[in-house]
């Protein structure tokens, strides 16, 4: 049985001298069911391998923060012995294979990772980005992904209440789906996956095991090439009717503080599982392979192992609990079976009708787990474009309506109309502004929710755009007058074995770990997912950051949209008129040259803090932050979320169209009744403001250059998506 | 009133028709799961939204063949209130309680959004403190409310008022892009011969709360007082 080739090893996507560590911790070669467990928990997917090195310079801590990054999601103190718990989770390869079962079971494995922990999943976010809107595939594959985001998140009636949507041509034939959930616990009964009390049974609880997503977790670990179609059975199939069942059972159990430790069949199934909840505990493992619930006959150990097959989960149980449990999920008609127990061996032991099927050792397997530090060289900075200014001489109203109808700008309405939204009736504020707003059940208090990251800006200066990322999260989630609390990053990158993809990386790391440094605002749970290539040609470096804040009194909160007539309008933070990298600047030379907008942690935090005071003191009426296309469309979008239109007038010392579509950071719009009074705060606390204009009227006026109906700009921004889908 | 939810393995808007009886109300329903023996002594029973079963072989099929709705039929012919919202109004079509039938929206697609209904009729316990004409914002959240019932079902649904909603535009218009999932004669809601069984695809209990969908659902729950 021992004969393992060189094709073996590799088909198991792993090296030579991964293998020969496997010998030598073993001290003999590994039988077939062996290796496969070895590759897929030292897979990229499992094992962070090439990451681990930099994600430790990652801040995770604040005195909020209950658990980090190493749990099944982080978890963050809200107060009334409540936490947050949440993650953000990519399903990229299985999503551009089979768009619908690919993302539903995206939001399925997320939702798994935060009810683990006893929390109820509240609400859904995603980040979403697909190819060039011309590519071929690209509509099949929004129209799949958005189908199956809905079709999981709307029948297990969790609110999908936010996210983003964007287009570009590097994602051709590697789309982008991450999932967030965020969910609420309360503190003193949150759980966790470290196995407990040797002889304690372990349980087996949900659907039955099959032979879908076999390696999954391998696949995810290697570029994709022209046949990667033939990985399509890979892809499992999501039940979101029995997930909503087992998240019933569970938390019922969970209540009833039936349980030692919980963990969900992710990636890697059952050899993930187990082995992470023994490795944690330091106690070995013994599991009886027949008494696993089987979906068909003549699974082969191997094949029990590593299946992906969804809606299960591994639980550890005290044997006096078993029949209170059991009862607990035969009621929700859910499969429920011993197929083990906790041993003092430290050895991950299998059986399969007594017979001996696997023998590893747990600690040497994941001490010894591979942690490369890849070679990366950084990328170059993009040189400053010198300004021709008649080069930028066009009407900014035309350039206005150019850009609201980009496909990265215009409504995402059509998406988000195809989630259940509203559901749970805690939705304050619905998807389509800076961050959607869920109230905490019971409470007065609010959570704001936003995911967030500009790739071009990554793309032009990895540092820098990764900076951006956290500090455009935290900024949305201030815009609302929430208090940020953490984020969750899912970083999305090439391939880590070419200096360039990981130089990407690394900059991307350091500017969220410098961003997360300043802004007080620690990473909590995150996911790495690399190999975003096909036929070599890597994606744009898209560090997702998931952001999360608290308003103790959730009516305290603004939205986008202008609220009445005759308001004033101040934007907060200083104008330069940045147009590196900006979407104007695409316009005008056909590309995103130049570095992008740089972040000044300072300002933004100075900024932040008074724009939230103001709000949260009742000061401003209507807030939005500024960012893709600038200051004009940040204005157009709060018309077109009221109908009300503005006067605007541009400063005479400035290349007007600088001032409308520059992409410079740390600002916000706001608008006032009392612009005196805010004014004179602001410059009190040092802070760059300045009244542009009023709400006024149906049209957007720019003085000197026209004006525009809110109507039609509404009607260019909302109808690109559905009639690019009818299309 | 004693009100009953029940709960059918799937069912995901029991929590919030609870919770949004207890505050219209006054006092909490009884949750009902569907396998318990016999259905309590009560007046009204809510069959809420959700994907009963998933929604696996047909909206509503499966559950309407649960244990529970034996008795709900048999209590809804000796004169209590039934209502069913969006999964329960299918249920209620599965199980002959309401004529007709759902089917897959007219584009396919699910469709979460606020929508205007028109209240066509008051002369029922459910809609007795609206309006007639009135016309209200309440939430839809489905893959199925597309309704059809033949023409000889059609004929006696409008010629006996059963016709309860109707989906118009803010001013009270109808006409295809007002209709959100091709249902014919635009109809949202409808009610049974004897006008005690309700069935209506909008969410009334998504609108009972200022902060969170306004108010203008709360009436459906307050009228069967």
């Amino acid at each position: 049985m021992n004969q393992i080739g060189i094709a073996e090893i590799k088909e198991h996507g792993l090296t030579q001298s991964e293998y020969k560590l496997i010998c030598e911790i073993l001290g003999r070669e590994p039988n077939v069911t062996e290796l496969g467990i070895f590759s897929v928990m030292w897979s990229e997917h499992c094992s962070y391998k090439s990451s681990k090195k930099w994600l430790k310079i990652l801040p995770s801590n604040s005195p909020r923060v209950i658990y980090g990054p190493g749990e099944n999601a982080g978890a963050v103190d809200i107060g009334d012995g409540q936490a947050v718990i949440f993650k953000m989770e990519s399903h990229n390869h299985p999503s551009y294979l089979e768009p619908y079962q690919g993302a539903a079971t995206g939001v399925g494995g997320i939702l798994r990772d935060i009810f683990t922990m006893g929390a109820r999943p509240i609400a859904n976010l995603n980040s979403l980005r697909f190819g060039a809107p011309e590519h071929h595939k690209t509509r099949h594959l929004v129209a799949g992904v958005v189908a199956g985001i809905g079709g999981y998140g709307n029948c297990v009636g969790v609110p999908t209440v936010g996210g983003e949507c964007e287009f570009d041509a590097s994602y051709n034939e590697n789309i982008l789906v991450n999932a967030m959930t965020v969910g609420i616990a309360n503190k003193e009964n949150i759980f966790c996956s470290t196995a407990k009390g040797v002889g304690n049974s372990v349980i087996y609880v949900g659907s039955k095991t099959g032979r879908d997503g076999i390696h999954g977790a391998t696949m995810a670990s290697a570029e994709f090439s022209d046949d990667s179609g033939s990985k399509r059975p890979t892809v499992q199939v999501g039940d979101p009717f029995t997930e909503k069942l087992l998240i019933e059972a569970c938390l019922e159990l969970m209540d009833r503080r039936l349980l030692v430790a919980i963990q969900d069949m992710g990636a890697a199934g059952l050899t993930s599982s187990s082995f992470e909840m023994a490795s944690k505990g330091g106690l070995g493992v013994e599991i009886e392979l027949e008494k696993v619930p089987q979906r068909e006959k003549g699974m082969t150990p191997y094949e029990i192992m590593l299946s992906e097959s969804q809606e299960r989960m591994l639980m550890i149980v005290e044997p006096d609990s078993e029949s209170q449990a059991r009862k607990i999920f035969e009621k929700w008609e859910l499969n429920f079976a011993v197929i083990g127990k906790l041993t003092d061996t430290g050895h991950l032991i299998l059986k399969n009708n007594g017979e001996l099927i696997a023998n590893l050792p747990i600690d040497p397997l994941a001490s010894a787990s591979p942690e490369y530090d890849r070679p990366w060289e950084p990328t170059t900075p993009q040189p400053i474009i010198p300004r021709d200014d008649a080069e930028f001489l066009r009407d900014p109203l035309e350039v206005l309506e150019l850009l609201l109808r980009l496909p990265n700008l215009s409504s995402k309405r059509w998406v988000w109309e195809q989630y259940d939204h509203m559901i749970m009736t805690e939705t304050v504020v619905p998807p389509g502004g800076d961050a959607a707003i869920v109230r905490i059940p019971d409470t007065q208090k609010g959570l704001a929710l936003t995911a967030d990251c500009t790739p071009r800006y990554v793309h032009a200066d990895p540092e820098e755009g990764g900076r951006q990322a956290v500090a455009e999260a935290w900024r949305n989630l201030t815009a609302v007058g929430s208090e940020p609390l953490a984020i969750t990053d899912n970083l999305n990158f090439g391939n880590p074995e070419k200096p360039r993809a990981m130089g990407q990386f690394v900059g991307a790391i350091k500017g969220i770990a410098d961003a997360c440094d300043l802004l007080d605002f620690p990473v909590v749970s995150g996911n790495v997912s690399l190999y975003n290539e096909t036929n070599g040609k890597p994606i744009l470096p898209t560090p997702t950051i998931g952001g999360v804040g608290l308003l103790s009194d959730f009516r305290k909160h603004v939205t986008i949209a202008f609220k009445e007539e005759e308001e004033n309008i101040v934007i907060v933070g200083e104008t330069l008129g940045h147009l590196g990298a900006s979407l104007l600047i695409k316009e005008i030379k056909g590309s995103f040259v130049g570095p992008p907008p740089p972040v000044d942690l300072v300002n933004e935090k100075k900024n932040g803090d008074f724009v939230r005071k103001e709000i949260i003191e009742g000061n401003v009426t209507a807030c939005h932050d500024i960012s893709d296309g600038g200051l004009l469309v940040s204005i157009a979008e709060m018309a077109i979320a009221a109908n009300i239109g503005a006067k605007i007038s541009p400063p005479s010392n400035f290349l007007a169209q600088a001032w409308a579509f520059g992409e410079d950071q740390a600002r916000y719009v706001v608008t006032t009744k009392n612009v005196e009074g805010l004014l004179y705060r602001a410059s009190k606390a040092g802070i760059v403001a300045c009244c542009i204009g009023i709400t006024s009227g149906e049209a957007i006026s720019v003085s000197n250059f026209g004006e525009r109906k809110v109507a039609k700009l509404k009607k260019l921004n909302e109808s690109w998506l559905p009639s690019f889908m009818n299309g | 009133m004693k009100i009953a939810v029940i709960i059918f393995p799937g069912s995901n808007c029991d929590r919030d028709t609870k919770k949004a009886v207890a505050q219209t109300l006054g006092c909490p329903p009884i949750m009902h799961w569907h396998a318990d023996v016999e259905l309590p002594k009560v007046d009204c029973v809510i069959l809420p939204g959700g994907f009963s079963y998933g929604d696996y072989l047909r909206s509503g099929a499966m559950a309407a063949h649960s244990p529970v709705m034996r008795e709900v039929v048999g209590q809804a012919k000796k004169g209590i209130l039934v209502i069913g919202i969006c999964n329960g109004f299918q249920i209620l079509t599965e199980v002959g309680l309401l004529p007709g039938v759902l089917m897959r929206n007219k584009n396919l697609k699910f469709v979460c959004r606020k929508v205007w209904l028109s209240i066509e009729t008051t002369k029922n316990i459910f809609t007795s403190r609206y309006r007639k004409g009135e016309i209200i914002g309440v939430p839809i959240a489905h893959h199925d409310g597309n309704y059809f019932a033949d023409e000889y079902n059609l004929k006696m649904l409008q010629d006996n008022d059963q016709v309860v909603l109707r989906y118009v535009d803010s001013a009270g218009r109808r006409g295809p892009d007002t209709n959100p999932n091709g249902s014919v004669d635009d109809i949202a809601g409808i009610l049974n011969k004897g006008k005690n069984v309700l069935g209506m695809m909008p969410h009334p209990e998504r609108a009972v709360d200022e902060a969170i969908g306004g108010t203008s659902g709360r009436r459906f729950f307050e009228s069967i007082t």
